[in-house]
C-alpha cells in the first residue's frame, strides 16, 4: 500500500441492565428458561396491553451516565421506533430518539501509547426483542419473548477511537465502570454486552471522515479485534482500487474471519420515530440525581490507588485485580479475614485467573467465597500445608467451594511435623538410592533434587520440602 | 314491569330490593337481542352462557351483601375494541375474528367489580376508525330509530343497544367523537371523560393519546353512576390520573343558577343542519331559563382540529395497528411466501379499506422528511388548541355545541366519500386533542323523527358541570328520548321520564 491511512471508529454498544424486572412490565429479566415462560400481554404485544416504566431502570442509566461524565437530561421521553419483526412483539420498539436519557458525557481509556478520552455521544434506554429460533426439523420459526422487554441502554459514542486496541480498552472501561454500578453483569458472551462497530478509514492527515460501514455480531472482544482489522483491510483495498466503500450494515463471521453486507444504506429502514403515546416524560429532580451520584461506588482508579497504598500491593496486581468488581470485592474480604493481602493477591494473579482462562470464564464467573479463599492462606501461611498441596486444594476451592480447611483434614493433607517419621523415609531413600548419593558427594548439586522429590513421593507430598532438603543433607 | 324500561341504576334498585333478580334482568335483555339484533346487528357477540353463569354469581353476593353499589346485578353490553377474558374480541376486524383475550380490560374489571354482568360485545366500526358503525367486518349496525339510517359511530353498537333497549348501559370508546356522535344519533347519553380519567388497559389502542373509556346510558344519573364506576388510578396505564373527585353521583342537582355556558360561534355557522341548529339553541335557551349565563364567543382554530386530528391519530394508528400481523394471535393468511409475504397478504386480507387508508396516512405523515412538516406540526396545533380552550375556560363553565353537524345519515352515505365523513367530526374532535370532558345529550328530533344530540364540553376534571348541566335540561324538559321497541317492532316514543329521574 502505497498511502498511509487512519481508521475511525466509533461504537454502539448495548447493555442490557441487571434489573430483577422488565423495563415495560413485572416479568422476570432472567436469562435462560423454558421459552416463553417469562412473558405477560405487555412483553408480548397483546392489543390493549399497555407498557409502565420501571423505575429501577431510570436510576440504573441514569448512574451509567454520571459516571461517563454525561449530563442527565432531566425531562426526558420515550418514543416508538417502528419496524416489522418477529422477535419485536409489538412491531415497534420502544426507545428515546428525541430526548435520550444522557448525553455528551466521556470515558478516560489507557493503552501503551496513550491516555485519551473516548467522548460519549448520548446514551438511552430501550427494550430489548425476543429471540427467534429455527426449527429445521419442522422447516419453521418459533419465537421466545423470555427476552423481550428486557432493558438495555444504548452507549453511543463519538468516532474517537482509531485501532482495535482503543476500542478494546474503551469497551474494558466501559464494562468496568457499569460492573462497579451493579448496574449490569457485561458478559459479551451472554449477550448482555453487546457492540456495533462503525469503521471507516481516511488518509493519514485528512480531517474529513471517509464513508462508513457498520458491523454486527460481535461477541467477544477477540472478535471485535479480528473484525476491526478485516474490515480496516478490506476498506483500504477498495480505496487503493479506486473502488467506493459503501455504507452499509455488515455482519461479521467470527469462524470466516469475514464480513458480509446485511443491508445498504438505499434499503435502510425508515423508523417513523414518534414519542411514545402511552408513557408520560419522566422527570429527573436535582435531589434524584444527587441521590444516584451519592451511591456512586468506589470505581477502578480510586481503588488501584488505595490497593499500592492501603494493602501495599504493586500498581500491576491492583490493576488486574480491580479490573473485576467481582474480584476486587473477592480480594477485599479475603484480605481483611485472612490479614495478607499479597498472599490473596498472588492466589487470584495465579491460580485464579489460569483457571479462569482454562474455562473460558470470565472473573465475574468465580465461583467461591473469599471465606474458602482467606483459609486456604492461612492453612498455607501457618505451614499446616505445602504448597503443592495447597495448588491441589485450590483447585477444589475453586471447582466446588469446598471448606479448605475440612477438606484437608479429610483427605489427610496436613504437612507431616514429625522428625522422626521424616528420618525414617529419608533413611530409606538413602539406603535405595547408592547411585545418587554418591553423585551428591561428587559435588552433583542436582541429584539432591531426585532424592528430595523421592521422599515427598514417599510422604504422598505431605512433607515441608524446605524441611526434607534440610534433613537430607544432615544424613548423607 | 317491563324490565327493559328500567334505567340501570332503577333496574340496580330493584335488584337490591328483591323486585327484581339479577337473572331475570339478563334474561329480558337476552330475550330483546334475541327479538330485534337480527334487524339492528348491535352486537359482534352474545354471551348468554357466560352471562347467566355470572347473574347466578351476583345475585349470591348480592344476598350476602357483598355487593350493594347501584350497578349490582345490572346488565351492560361492551364495546367490542375493550378486551374481556376468554370472550371473542374483535374490533369487527378479519383481524382479530378469533382472538380471545387473556386478560380483561380495567374499565370492564371496574363494572364487574361493581357487579355489572356483560352481557355481550358490541359492534363498531372496524379498529373504530369511523363514524358510522358501517366499516365493521361483521356488517353495519342500524339505528334503531330508522333501520334505514346508521347509528353513528364507531361505538355505534353500543348506543344502538342501549337505544334499542338490548341494554340498559353500554360502554363506548371515544377518540374524536366516538362516543357522542353516536349517542346523539341514538338519542341517548354518552360522556366521554377528561383524558386519563378511565383507565385505558386493555382497550385496543386507536389512537392512544387520544381514546379514552366511556359509558352509554339511557340517562343522566346512569351515566353518572357509570362514570363514577369507571374511573379509577390504574398503574397499569401510565397516562391514568388519580382523581379524588369523581363523586359523580352528587353531582345530580338541578341547579344551574349563574352557570356560565359559552356557545362558540363557529360551530354554528356554514355546514350545520338548520333543524339541528334550531333543537340546539332551544336547548340553550331552555338552559338559560334554568338560570345560567348564555353567550356566544369566537373559538378561533376550530379550522385546524381536524387536519392535527387526523394526522395525529392515524399516525398513533399505524403503529398501535402494527402489532397485528400474523405472527402472535388474530388471522394469519393462508399460502404466502416468506415473513413479508406473511405480513403483506394478512394484513392486506385482515385490515378493512378504511383502517388501511388510517395506516399508509399516518405512515407517510411519520415518514422521514415529512414528519416535521406533519406530525410535528399537529402536535403544536394541538398544544394551542389546548391553550385556546384553558382560556375559554377562564371565562365559561360550560361550552355549548352540537353534537354532530347533521341526524344520522343514512347507510351507505358516508363510505363513498371519506372527506365528508371526516369533516363531521368537527364538533368533537377538538375536545379529544384538549383531553377535555363531553357529554351528549338528546334534545329533540328532526322533522324525519331522527333525534338530535347536544354536546356539553367543561374543562379537564369537571365532568361535575358536565352532569349539573345535563341533568338540569332533564328534569327542565321532563323528558328523555328513547327508542322503544316493543313485542320486536320498532317505534319511536317519547318517555316522560321526570318522575323516574327524580326517585334515582
Amino acid at each position: 500500500m502505497s498511502k498511509q491511512y487512519e481508521t475511525v471508529i466509533g461504537l454502539e454498544v448495548h447493555v442490557e441492565l441487571a434489573t430483577k424486572t422488565k423495563i415495560f412490565c413485572s416479568c422476570s429479566t432472567e436469562f435462560g428458561g423454558k421459552a416463553n415462560t417469562h412473558t405477560c400481554p405487555v412483553c408480548t404485544g397483546m392489543p390493549g396491553a399497555l407498557p409502565v416504566l420501571n423505575r429501577q431502570v431510570v436510576e440504573y442509566a441514569m448512574a451509567a451516565g454520571l459516571a461517563t461524565n454525561c449530563k442527565i437530561t432531566q425531562r426526558c421521553k420515550f418514543d416508538r421506533k417502528n419496524y416489522f419483526y418477529p422477535d419485536n412483539p409489538q412491531n415497534y420498539q420502544i426507545s428515546q430518539l428525541y430526548l435520550p436519557i444522557a448525553r455528551d458525557g466521556y470515558v478516560e481509556i489507557e493503552t501503551d501509547r496513550q491516555k485519551k478520552k473516548v467522548r460519549i455521544h448520548e446514551m438511552h434506554m430501550e427494550e430489548d426483542a425476543g429471540k427467534l429460533v429455527h426449527d429445521e426439523w419442522e422447516d419453521c420459526s418459533l419465537v421466545d419473548y423470555n427476552r423481550s422487554g428486557v432493558p438495555l441502554i444504548e452507549i453511543v459514542s463519538e468516532p474517537d477511537m482509531r485501532s482495535a486496541e482503543e476500542v478494546i480498552a474503551y469497551l474494558e472501561k466501559l464494562r468496568t465502570i457499569l460492573q462497579y454500578l451493579g448496574v449490569s453483569d457485561c458478559k459479551l458472551q451472554e449477550g448482555s454486552m453487546r457492540a456495533d462497530v462503525n469503521l471507516s478509514v481516511r488518509e493519514a492527515g485528512s480531517t474529513e471522515f471517509g464513508t462508513r460501514t457498520e458491523m454486527k455480531n460481535l461477541n467477544s472482544f477477540k472478535a471485535i479485534s479480528r473484525a476491526i482489522e478485516g474490515e480496516r483491510m478490506r476498506q483500504i483495498e477498495l480505496l487503493e482500487e479506486g473502488k467506493p466503500v459503501v455504507q452499509e450494515t455488515r455482519r461479521w463471521d467470527d469462524n470466516k474471519e469475514y464480513s458480509y453486507p446485511m443491508r445498504s444504506k438505499e434499503d435502510a429502514q425508515d423508523y417513523r420515530y414518534f414519542p411514545e403515546p402511552d408513557l408520560t416524560p419522566i422527570i429527573i429532580s436535582d435531589e434524584w440525581i444527587a441521590e444516584v451520584k451519592a451511591k456512586e461506588p468506589e470505581f477502578q482508579t480510586e481503588k488501584i490507588s488505595r490497593y499500592q497504598e492501603e494493602y501495599k500491593l504493586p500498581r500491576y496486581d491492583a490493576e488486574i485485580i480491580t479490573n473485576s468488581k467481582k474480584m476486587a470485592d473477592l480480594f477485599e474480604q479475603a484480605a481483611e479475614l485472612c490479614g495478607q493481602p499479597k498472599k490473596v493477591s498472588n492466589w487470584l494473579m495465579g491460580e485464579t485467573m489460569r483457571l479462569l482462562n482454562e474455562n473460558n470464564r470470565e472473573p465475574e464467573d468465580i465461583p467461591f467465597s473469599p471465606e474458602n479463599l482467606a483459609k486456604l492462606v492461612n492453612l498455607t501461611e501457618a505451614g499446616i500445608i505445602n504448597s503443592s498441596v495447597a495448588k491441589e486444594v485450590f483447585e477444589k476451592v475453586f471447582a466446588e467451594d469446598v471448606d479448605p480447611e475440612q477438606y484437608v483434614e479429610e483427605h489427610g493433607l496436613k504437612t507431616v511435623n514429625d522428625e522422626g517419621a521424616l528420618r525414617e523415609v529419608i533413611e530409606k531413600v538413602i539406603a535405595g538410592n547408592p547411585q545418587a548419593v554418591a553423585d551428591y558427594k561428587g559435588g552433583k548439586e542436582k541429584a539432591l533434587g531426585s532424592l528430595v522429590g523421592q521422599t515427598m513421593k514417599a510422604m504422598k507430598g505431605k512433607a515441608d520440602p524446605a524441611m526434607v532438603n534440610e534433613m537430607l543433607k544432615q544424613c548423607m | 314491569m317491563d324490565i327493559r324500561s328500567l334505567t340501570a341504576v332503577e333496574l340496580g334498585r330493584k335488584i337490591r330490593q328483591k323486585e327484581v333478580t339479577v337473572k331475570e334482568a339478563v334474561e329480558a335483555y337476552l330475550t330483546q337481542i334475541e327479538a330485534v339484533d337480527s334487524e339492528i346487528n348491535s352486537f359482534v357477540t352474545v354471551d348468554r352462557e357466560g352471562a347467566l353463569k355470572r347473574a347466578e354469581e351476583v345475585q349470591r353476593h348480592i344476598d350476602q351483601g357483598m355487593l350493594t353499589g347501584p350497578l349490582a346485578g345490572v346488565p351492560v353490553a361492551v364495546k367490542d375494541n375493550l378486551c374481556t377474558k376468554d370472550l371473542l374480541t374483535t374490533c369487527a376486524s378479519k383481524m382479530l375474528s378469533d382472538f380471545i383475550p387473556p386478560y380483561t380490560a380495567e374499565a370492564v374489571a371496574n363494572l364487574e367489580r361493581a357487579g355489572a354482568v356483560v352481557i355481550g360485545k358490541t359492534n363498531m366500526d372496524e379498529f373504530a376508525m369511523g363514524s358510522t358503525s358501517e366499516t365493521s367486518w361483521y356488517g353495519p349496525t342500524k339505528n334503531p330509530w330508522n333501520t334505514e339510517h346508521v347509528p353513528g359511530g364507531s361505538s355505534g353498537g353500543s348506543c344502538a343497544a342501549v337505544a334499542a333497549f338490548e341494554a340498559p348501559l353500554a360502554l363506548g370508546s371515544d377518540t374524536g367523537g366516538s362516543i357522542r356522535q353516536p349517542s346523539a344519533y341514538c338519542g341517548v347519553v354518552g360522556i366521554k371523560p377528561t383524558y386519563g380519567t378511565v383507565s385505558r388497559y386493555g382497550l385496543i389502542a386507536y389512537g392512544s393519546s387520544l381514546d379514552q373509556v366511556g359509558p352509554i346510558a339511557r340517562d343522566v344519573a346512569d351515566c353518572a353512576a357509570a362514570l363514577q364506576t369507571l374511573a379509577s388510578h390504574d398503574e397499569k396505564d401510565s397516562t391514568c390520573v388519580e382523581r379524588k373527585d369523581t363523586d359523580f353521583t352528587g353531582a345530580l342537582t338541578a341547579d344551574i343558577k349563574g352557570m356560565r355556558i359559552g356557545i362558540p360561534k363557529e360551530y354554528f355557522g356554514e355546514g350545520l343542519d338548520e333543524e339541528v341548529k334550531a333543537r340546539i339553541m332551544e336547548a340553550a335557551r331552555t338552559l338559560a331559563a334554568q338560570g345560567a349565563v348564555v353567550e356566544e364567543f369566537d373559538l378561533a382554530l376550530v379550522p385546524y382540529a381536524i387536519p392535527a386530528y387526523y394526522v395525529i391519530a392515524s399516525a398513533e394508528a399505524s403503529s398501535n395497528l402494527a402489532r397485528f400481523d400474523g405472527v402472535k394471535y388474530g388471522y394469519r393468511a393462508q399460502g404466502y411466501e416468506e415473513l413479508h409475504g406473511m405480513y403483506k397478504t394478512t394484513r392486506a386480507e385482515g385490515f378493512g379499506a378504511e383502517v388501511k387508508r388510517r395506516i399508509m396516512l399516518g405512515s407517510f405523515v411519520l415518514s422521514s422528511g415529512y414528519y416535521d412538516a406533519y406530525y410535528l406540526k399537529a402536535l403544536r396545533t394541538k398544544a394551542l388548541i389546548k391553550a385556546e380552550f384553558d382560556k375559554v375556560f377562564e371565562r365559561y363553565d360550560i361550552i355549548l355545541a352540537p353534537a354532530a353537524p347533521t341526524t344520522a345519515p343514512k347507510l351507505g352515505a358516508s363510505l363513498s366519500d371519506p372527506m365528508k365523513m371526516y369533516l363531521s367530526d368537527i364538533y368533537t374532535i377538538s375536545v379529544n386533542l384538549a383531553g377535555l370532558p363531553g357529554i351528549s345529550i338528546p334534545v329533540g328530533k328532526d322533522s324525519r323523527g331522527l333525534p338530535v344530540g347536544m354536546q356539553l364540553i367543561a374543562n379537564c376534571f369537571a365532568e361535575k358541570k358536565l352532569i349539573r348541566a345535563a341533568y338540569s335540561f332533564e328534569c327542565a324538559t321532563n323528558r328523555r328520548y328513547v327508542a322503544g321497541v316493543c313485542s320486536g317492532r320498532f317505534q319511536t316514543q317519547e318517555e316522560g321520564g321526570k318522575q323516574d329521574v327524580e326517585t334515582v
